[in-house]
């Protein structure tokens, strides 16, 4: 198990943050940059002294500012995956993997970094410098050199952003199959809800230095507890006024005109979140309100994006939101830009958070 | 500069003084000694003895610049405390001292009636007009061209190697010996370049502080000096020989620097 509480001023951000990570469990820490993620695994590898905070993992207290500990970097066993990889360039593939494996000889160092090396498929890049390394072989050199030591905990700062969209796919699975085996507390780092939720056991959404929601990724996709969370998870967030409505549903007044209902007790002004993969879409006239759905909204198809299998539009109606449908789906209605559709979802689809 | 033929035309004729000026004395060394006499001038023992001397002790002052330098650059570059500007205001200050100033206050401060002169005759240590104090005046004109460069060098480096390296069990000791050097590198021998040109050619600290007694004080500049006055063509010829062996060393290091890894490509 690994905790970690911090307090600490660093600049203009106050950060302020707990963590409980079991063993083989990933947390995903997702928010926007300088919400403070970084710090928090700075301040678990011993790179960054909060004013106050506690670091343990499992029996080993490695921070405690009440008692005055704290345990170097170096003697910290944390697998750090830097968010440019930091691979020493005046070192070869295999002497960075060897980098920390000290107090062996030579020969035996050297094969235990090929054999690293080698879980990656990396042998013949042994003896390359990391500047003729691609994007994607620098990520898996620095993993291979993070878990060179066996470390206790896997920290991992945004470990995918800096490869393309090719790479990142095989990468993440990498990275998944990686920390099934190494089975320690890892703590994730990301500015991108989607990547969270692919890797993380668990997701905390971090905001101005605090966690501000943590749970399963469909917890927060579902329940977001405030409006930056549902905005951040991709989910449309819309803005209204609610009241009472018929039969039990709360009726939301959209700012811009239209109305929208929801199972969520509300009342005032409201953010209304639905996922975009909530919405279906019909072409405008075909018909009215025919199924259990209870949202409809009159829009325009502003943008059509590929997203592989599927199209994410971009519509405007009283306000903007965004709807996923298959990419048959979207050829079948022949939709493009400035196509007059009915976005529709249901009211039990639709969460409500108060602004 | 395309479409601007005139001032591509102003950059070239300024780059063409430029070299003009700065090239045409060294080669009028060569010329006007020519090289016999080039090669006499290396028989006569006083000026090997000189030039001799000059390489010696330009090895020592640059061997303590190096090894005190280095982790004093490295401190200056990573550790922001109170008054570091100040220091750092303190170090460059030799840079723009007057040689002959630099002398004066060598004196002032471990010569025989200097403030530090007592202790160090208790000591039983002697500097001026000995070729310990050539060194000492060496040292401290030529100390601030390494430390400024060592300074950039090491504040340029990606600060997260280092973190890298003590996650990954080294302590800040073995970082700095295992990584920071090696990633400074470039920065660390343009440096070394700077201060043993500036040190094998130093003249006004050494002949104040030290004086000119050949074999002992008489560095190569200081025996050039000494012939200009009587014998015009011992100092071309000696001097052509001290810009061969600064040529030499400069060059070697342009080369180490070319060949290092690095170079250009370092992040």
């Amino acid at each position: 198990m690994l905790r970690v509480r911090a307090q600490a001023r660093l600049g203009g951000l106050g950060l302020e943050a707990a963590l409980d990570v079991a063993p083989g469990e990933c947390l995903a820490l997702a928010g926007p940059s300088g919400a403070g993620k970084t710090s928090l695994l700075r301040v678990t590898a011993g790179l960054l002294r909060p004013e106050r905070g506690l670091v343990r993992c499992g029996e080993e207290v490695w921070l405690d500012t009440e008692t005055g500990r704290d345990v170097p970097p170096e003697r910290r066993r944390c697998g750090y995956l830097f968010q440019e990889y930091a691979l020493f360039p005046h070192l070869s593939a295999w002497q960075n993997v060897a980098y920390p494996l000290r107090g062996t000889p030579r020969r035996q160092r050297r094969r235990r970094a090929h054999e690293l090396l080698g879980r990656f498929g990396l042998e013949r890049l042994a003896e390359a410098r990391p500047r003729t390394l691609s994007g994607g072989e620098r990520q898996r050199v620095a993993l291979a050199r993070a878990l060179a030591r066996r470390p206790d905990v896997l920290l991992l700062d945004e470990p995918l952003s800096a490869l393309d969209a090719r790479t990142r796919v095989s990468a993440s699975r990498e990275l998944a199959s990686v920390m099934r085996e190494a089975s320690v507390p890892t703590v994730l780092v990301t500015h991108d809800f989607g990547e969270a939720a692919q890797l993380g056991t668990r997701v905390g959404i971090m905001d101005s230095g605090r966690v501000v929601q943590e749970g399963t990724p469909s917890e927060l996709a579902s329940m977001p507890s405030s409006a930056f969370v549902a905005d951040f998870t991709g989910a449309v967030v819309l803005t209204g006024s609610a009241r009472a409505g018929e039969s039990g549903l709360t009726l939301v007044e959209l700012d811009g005109g239209g109305h929208v209902a929801s199972t969520d007790a509300a009342k005032g002004p409201v953010g209304v979140s639905v996922h975009p993969w909530e919405i279906t879409i019909e072409p405008e006239g075909s018909g009215g309100p025919q199924g259990s759905a209870q949202n409809h909204l009159a829009a325009e198809v502003v943008s059509v994006t590929e997203i592989g299998n599927r199209v994410r539009l971009g519509l405007v109606a009283c306000q903007p939101l965004a709807a996923e449908v298959t990419l048959a789906s979207a050829k079948r209605l022949g939709l493009s830009e400035g196509k007059r559709v009915t976005a529709t979802w249901k009211a039990a689809a639709t969460r409500l958070v108060a602004l | 500069m395309k479409g601007r033929p005139g001032f591509a035309s102003l950059l070239t004729v300024a780059l063409t003084c430029a070299i003009a000026f700065l090239t045409l004395p060294v080669l009028a060394i060569f010329l006007d000694a020519g090289p016999g006499a080039i090669l006499s001038s290396l028989g006569e023992e006083s000026a090997r003895e000189a030039l001799w001397l000059s390489l010696e002790t330009t090895s020592i002052a640059l061997a303590i610049i190096l090894l005190v330098g280095t982790p004093a650059a490295y401190l200056l570059a990573t550790r922001s405390f109170p008054g570091r500007a100040v220091v750092i205001t303190l170090v460059e200050l030799p840079l723009v001292l007057p040689p002959a100033v630099a002398g004066i206050a060598l004196l002032a401060a471990v010569g025989p009636s200097g403030i530090l002169g007592g202790t160090l005759e208790g000591l039983g240590v002697r500097l001026s007009l000995e070729t310990a104090g050539v060194v000492v005046a060496l040292t401290f004109v030529a100390s601030p061209f390494y430390l400024r460069q060592a300074q950039a060098a090491f504040a340029s480096v990606d600060r997260t190697l280092l973190d890298a390296s003590r996650t990954l069990g080294a302590s800040e000791a073995r970082s700095f010996a295992r990584v920071m050097v090696p990633s400074a590198m470039p920065g660390l021998v343009a440096g070394t370049a700077l201060a043993l040109g500036r040190s094998l050619g130093e003249f006004g600290a050494t002949l104040m502080f030290a004086g000119s007694f050949q074999g002992i004080t008489q560095t190569a500049p200081l025996a050039i000096y000494d012939r200009f006055a009587t014998d015009f063509d011992a100092a071309l010829a000696l001097s052509a020989v001290l810009v061969a062996v600064s040529a030499g060393i400069l060059l070697s290091v342009k080369l180490v620097q070319g060949s290092e890894p690095l170079g250009d490509a370092a992040r």
